[in-house]
């Protein structure tokens, strides 16, 4: 393989998945550049989880591939993507709701720590576990919330919890679907102060309907529309584009409207 | 919270005592016939303890619990049929071909989730059950009658009720002790993890089908322990002790007593057997007054009869 020096750290070719008549990804071709945080747009119904669900590994593409980091994922399942250090937050909150804050954060750590086929000792009393997700807790500001039972916390906790989580694995590449869903205003800007922190340190995609969120993290910013990408660039490009406008933000405009 | 903990608690250490201290109630009130019924409860509550272990904190809902039941027991009386009396041998073999069954099952039944998990460990379960009875060297459909319980070289005499019963509570106590470990353990955060949200658990990098198979194995193990155990204790071993009801009667200890809580299986073992032996006694139609009973139960106590007792510790 004739690998460039600018090989980017996630490249999707041709992907393909159909849904009975319903093409949700259709021919989608997609670089993300190590270092930047890259922002998929699209009105709803555009494919972005779709997509971001076979990135992960928890949905085969029927063609088309994945490589991360050089080397071809499109088979692999989704724990073992996760190793890799591909990590994602759902766009509806998916935590362990009977265990602790600190526990998930622990066990997310853990499943990077080497197997777990250990029986005897207890788990929640290892020091390095217990370390690593009050650090990650701390890092989206739950650290006085590690005890509480996820069920227990706000939808707002919910949403940062899942960030810390994807951050415990110690990720080279963060998949955050949505992570500004059903966050009040001033929610809201604390995740993007959060995700301005942690654009320096790890790759991201950013699947996300806050326009005022993904033009003020975006490096680059790639549109969908019925699962094809009719744009990808710079915000500024993006934003003057004609076919986006008419195909989204218009839409998007209109929607606030009602809100 | 505190004070429903310590009714949890004050329960628990009554239940210990309780079996603990029985068989010296039995002989000053010359009352065999408790230590008789307890002895098949403690063994019921070791079965109903692996089955907890699975279906409490792993969520897999397996009907067909009671095969190792069968298989542990055959196990030991296949053997003293064919002359190796030798408990180092029985118990050995009864707990390997168990932990076996478990493994072929459980790689292929885990590939199924909910109701179809249900269905195929139900059918394998049967497929054992009709296996057994196919024996016809061992006794086919009639069982196997054990002349002489598993010899340990003079370390304990099985044919001592006091003695066999403590062995009974030892190997009770020893696999609560063991699966309390598990529960804490790295391990059994990710067995409980994956109950709780499978997708989460395979998005932060857990496969979720090796951990599985390895606490449907665990599980099995121990209930092929309490197999021989049952074998030695009725001196007899048939088909029936596999029959999908009694898989049924291990699931209802369980959810009765509480699921996912350490002693709950005991205490469901303990009321579900008692009250059939009682009710039975008054009439021949005590299903009749088990079965809504158990629906009470069930109804208004989601946890079971811990669940009454107190809501479950957490971190």
């Amino acid at each position: 393989m004739a690998d460039s020096l600018a090989e980017p750290l996630l490249r999707v070719d041709n992907l393909v998945r159909r849904f009975g008549g319903i093409t949700a990804t259709d021919n989608l071709s997609l670089e993300v550049a190590e270092g930047e945080l890259h922002a998929i747009i699209g009105p709803n119904g555009a494919g972005k989880t779709t997509l971001i669900t076979q990135l992960t590994g928890q949905l085969q593409p029927n063609s088309g591939s994945i490589h991360f980091g050089g080397r071809n994922i499109t088979g692999l399942p989704a724990w073992r993507r996760s190793r890799l250090g591909l990590a994602r937050s759902f766009q509806i909150t998916s935590l362990l709701p009977d265990f602790t804050a600190a526990d998930n954060v622990a066990l997310a750590a853990q499943a990077h720590d080497g197997h777990s086929f250990y029986f005897w000792a207890n788990a929640r009393k290892e020091q390095g576990l217990r370390e690593t997700a009050r650090a990650a807790l701390a890092r989206v500001g739950l650290e006085h919330r590690a005890d509480v039972t996820v069920s227990k916390l706000s939808h707002g906790e919910q949403r940062e919890l899942e960030l810390a989580v994807a951050l415990a694995t110690k990720p080279q590449l963060l998949l955050l679907d949505e992570p500004m869903a059903g966050l009040g205003v001033s929610e809201s800007a604390r995740m993007v102060e959060l995700l301005k922190a942690l654009r320096r340190e790890v790759t991201i995609v950013l699947v996300e309907h806050d326009m005022e969120a993904v033009f003020a993290l975006a490096d680059r910013i790639t549109v969908l529309v019925y699962g094809r990408v009719i744009a990808s660039g710079l915000p500024a490009d993006i934003k003057s584009n004609d076919e986006v406008k008419r195909a989204y933000l218009g839409e998007q405009h209109a929607v606030t409207r009602y809100d | 919270m505190s004070a429903s903990l310590n009714a949890r608690n004050a329960a628990v250490a009554l239940v210990i005592a309780f079996l603990l201290l029985l068989p010296l109630y039995s002989h000053v009130s010359g009352n065999v016939f408790a230590l008789t019924l307890f002895t098949r409860i403690v063994i019921f509550a070791l079965a109903a303890v692996s089955l907890n272990l699975i279906m409490g904190y792993g969520g897999m809902m397996s009907f067909g619990h009671a095969a190792y039941l069968g298989i542990g027991g055959y196990a030991v009386g296949i053997l003293a049929f064919e002359g190796i009396g030798s408990g180092f041998i029985q118990w050995p073999v009864a707990l390997a071909s168990s932990a076996l069954f478990a493994l072929v099952i459980g790689a292929l039944s885990l590939r199924t989730r909910g109701v179809y998990f249900i269905m195929i460990t139900l059918a394998f379960a049967q497929m054992a059950y009709y296996v057994a009875s196919g024996l016809a060297r061992y006794g086919g459909d009639d069982g196997l009658t054990i002349y002489k319980r598993s010899d340990f070289a003079g370390l304990i005499n099985l044919s001592s009720k006091v003695q066999f019963y403590y062995l009974c509570l030892a190997c009770l106590f020893g696999g609560i002790y063991l699966v309390w470990r598990i529960v804490n353990s790295r391990f059994g955060l990710v067995v409980q993890g994956l109950r709780s949200n499978e997708a989460r658990m395979q998005a932060i990098g857990f496969p979720a089908t090796r951990y599985r198979l390895v606490c449907f194995v665990i599980a099995g193990t121990i209930c092929g322990l309490a197999g021989a155990l049952l074998a030695n204790n009725t001196d007899f071993v048939s088909p029936a002790v596999m029959y999908w009801t009694r898989s049924g009667d291990l699931m209802v200890m369980v959810i009765l007593g509480g699921m996912g809580s350490l002693f709950g299986p005991v205490i469901g073992a303990i009321v579900y057997l008692v009250l059939e032996e009682f009710l039975s006694q008054l009439t021949e139609y005590w299903a009749l007054i088990m079965g809504p009973l158990l629906l009470l139960i069930v109804l208004f106590g989601r946890g079971g009869i811990m669940g009454l007792l107190g809501r479950p510790r957490h971190g």
